[in-house]
């Protein structure tokens, strides 16, 4: 290779340091994209039938189609309350404070807790003989046991206590880099608590709330074991992903489960899609601070 | 609704004076404020001068609302302050970063205080206009504080601070972050607004120069305590102690035997060099050493009958219409000095200085620990 010709490729950023995307490259095409596409492929070729039979099946059997919403009304407030807890309590939490570390250590301890554990202690403290019952009914707040387990509150406990962390740490991280002048010189121009939150934190806040809404509907969105576990996989918490067990592994029906993945993704992208229109009408430029 | 815009001379809300009473703050055990007693005077432009650390951006702060005080009030006239927070102290505030809203058009940066007041949008559009136009950036009304350039982002804030007609504009080292061309004339245009609207100002910085052109009071701290108190001319030209000296362009502070007194003036001697100075404080320079506080600047090529030091000259800048030396004495003192002449490394020179431009201070503590002393 001549010189000149090299110069003008590392002009354009080719050089050998391209070289280090290579394994990752490979792992994306060979581990992603290829089953991604053969499970495509798989979804237009039903047992019986033309190219989107199974589509059309799944959308004329309400039993399927209605996993769609089933799903969304799991995964969209989880994800809405895992964000919007998360928001208060990084906002109390940035800056330095002695037992700092401790207290994000205690809040981000649920991520290492597999779901079925989670699922379990929900089982026993939310169950008829549990704590949270026992006390309702000690106080005389309730007569007999409120049922939280075994439908969709059950699920919906679950999803909030696993993907808390994730909202948390995200938000964390993106209230740390507001600078916290702006809320000092906020309060000089007259600005109360209340306005300055509203006015300047939440505005630059805003793209990293869009941004962790999406991990965490995504994380909700493929709920399984705890729709199992502690939901009513039958009919109430019956998601998407039951759905494609079910083809998959109770009827041995490859195609149609694929056909659920796909559509599962559809609507995955179809809610990110909307979020992420919205962020892009937001101010998303420098906040001043550190990090972010 | 007021008629009147942010020009006019008097503002609404006026003070006659700010007290601050032994205001102290500590944090943990260090004392970044250490009883300060202070006195503000409505309209008066005054500057809290010392070295990072010295505990000025705290007095700052502490007058802001921004930090509570350990200890003191603060007295506006006759109303206690010091347990408002700040958004109802009324005060406007520049901060060393700007920290402008980063989401907000410059219109709205320079709004925020109006539109937080729910005052009508006509007015407040009025008001904006005319505060920017005042700092002269009326074109760029709708552009993003990103998109200005460090003094244009400057302006905004002087801006979005004055447009409140605050009772008191606190400045936090406004011009550090400027490159030197552009703080000059920002200091003017500081200057400037304070006049023209009749502003009560504190200004916080570390430039003893700032200090001396803008304001009408100069406070010099140290280590969280007031060294001195006065007007420009006054702590320029008199210096209250070595610390104010050094920090005031005495570059040399001489450590020197004291060998006779006559009077006001103090004779300090050792071998190839003697100082004839005048004693400061008061009284005359007790003990058998005192500290000859000269300017680099009142040194002249030449022996005098009163003052005669020889040096060899060590280091030489160029610096224009004069030279910058660095010389050593017979003793391994150094002296800096600054001469017309043009003088060239390894000279041995003599020097002199009028008697009334060496300040004797007694010794007292360490007066070299300045850290990077301005000139």
């Amino acid at each position: 290779m001549t010189t000149g010709l090299r110069h003008r490729l590392a002009e354009r950023g080719v050089d050998r340091v391209l070289l280090l995307l290579v394994p990752a490259v490979l792992t994306l095409v060979l581990l992603f994209l290829y089953p991604m596409l053969y499970g495509v492929g798989l979804s237009l070729q039903p047992r019986t039938g033309g190219l989107l039979d199974n589509y059309r099946a799944f959308f004329a059997d309400p039993y399927q189609s209605g996993t769609i919403g089933k799903t969304m009304r799991l995964a969209l407030p989880a994800a809405l309350i895992n964000v919007g807890a998360s928001v208060p309590i990084a906002y109390r939490l940035r800056g330095r404070f002695r037992g700092r570390r401790l207290l994000t250590a205690i809040l981000v301890l649920p991520v290492t807790l597999g779901t079925v554990l989670v699922a379990d202690g929900l089982l026993r403290y939310l169950g008829p003989k549990g704590w949270f019952n026992r006390v309702l009914m000690a106080i005389g707040l309730v007569d007999e046991p409120v049922r939280l387990i075994y439908n969709y509150w059950g699920v919906l406990f679950s999803l909030v206590i696993t993907g808390f962390p994730f909202a948390f740490l995200l938000v964390l991280s993106y209230m740390s880099g507001i600078d916290p002048t702006l809320e000092r010189a906020a309060a000089t121009l007259g600005a109360g608590p209340w306005e300055r939150v509203r006015r300047i934190t939440l505005p630059l806040l805003a793209p990293g709330l869009a941004t962790t809404f999406v991990l965490a509907f995504v994380l909700a969105f493929s709920v399984f074991p705890s729709a199992n576990l502690v939901g009513e996989p039958a009919n109430e918490t019956r998601v998407m992903a039951i759905a494609a067990y079910d083809a998959a592994f109770e009827k041995y029906d490859y195609s149609m489960a694929s056909t659920v993945a796909v559509l599962m993704g559809v609507f995955e992208l179809v809610v990110i899609a909307l979020v992420l229109l919205w962020r892009g009408r937001l101010y998303t430029g420098s906040t001043g601070g550190k990090g972010a | 609704m007021s008629h009147s815009g942010v020009l006019p001379g008097k503002l609404r809300g006026g003070f006659r004076e700010l007290r601050m009473e032994g205001v102290t703050r500590r944090f943990g055990q260090a004392v970044a404020l250490d009883r300060l007693d202070l006195t503000i005077e409505g309209g008066e432009f005054l500057a809290l001068l010392g070295p990072s650390g010295c505990g000025k951006s705290t007095a700052l702060n502490c007058l802001a609302g921004l930090l509570p005080l350990s200890d003191g009030g603060i007295w506006l006239d006759d109303e206690r302050i010091d347990g408002l927070p700040p958004e109802r102290r009324g005060f406007g505030m520049v901060f060393q970063n700007y920290a402008l809203f980063p989401h907000l058009s410059v219109r709205r940066n320079v709004g925020f205080g109006l539109a937080v007041r729910r005052l009508p949008k006509a007015e407040i559009a009025r008001r904006v206009d005319e505060a920017l136009a005042l700092v002269e950036l009326s074109e760029h009304a709708g552009k993003l504080p990103g998109q200005l350039s460090g003094g244009q982002q400057q302006r905004v804030a002087i801006a979005r601070a004055v447009v409140l007609r605050p009772r008191l504009v606190l400045m936090d080292e406004p011009l550090s972050n400027l490159d030197a061309k552009l703080r000059l004339q920002m200091r003017t245009e500081i200057r400037r607004l304070h006049q023209s609207l009749g502003l009560t100002t504190v200004y916080v910085t570390h430039d003893q120069e700032e200090a001396l052109a803008l304001a009408d009071r100069i406070v010099v701290l140290r280590g969280g305590l007031v060294e001195q108190v006065g007007s420009p001319e006054e702590v320029y030209t008199y210096p209250a102690n070595t610390y104010v000296a050094g920090f005031m362009g005495y570059r040399n502070l001489l450590d020197l035997p004291v060998a006779a007194h006559d009077g006001a003036r103090v004779i300090l001697a050792e071998p190839g060099m003697r100082l004839t100075g005048l004693a400061q404080r008061g009284g005359r320079a007790g003990g058998a050493r005192a500290v000859a506080a000269v300017r680099p600047h009142d040194f002249r090529l030449g022996s005098g009958r009163d003052n005669a030091l020889q040096v060899r000259v060590e280091v030489v800048e160029f610096h224009g219409r004069e030279v910058a030396a660095e010389g050593v004495t017979e003793t391994g003192r150094v002296v800096h000095v600054r001469l017309p002449e043009r003088v060239a490394p390894g000279d041995r020179i003599d020097l002199t200085v009028p008697v009334e431009r060496v300040l004797v201070y007694p010794v007292d503590g360490p007066a070299a620990d300045l850290g990077e002393v301005p000139e």
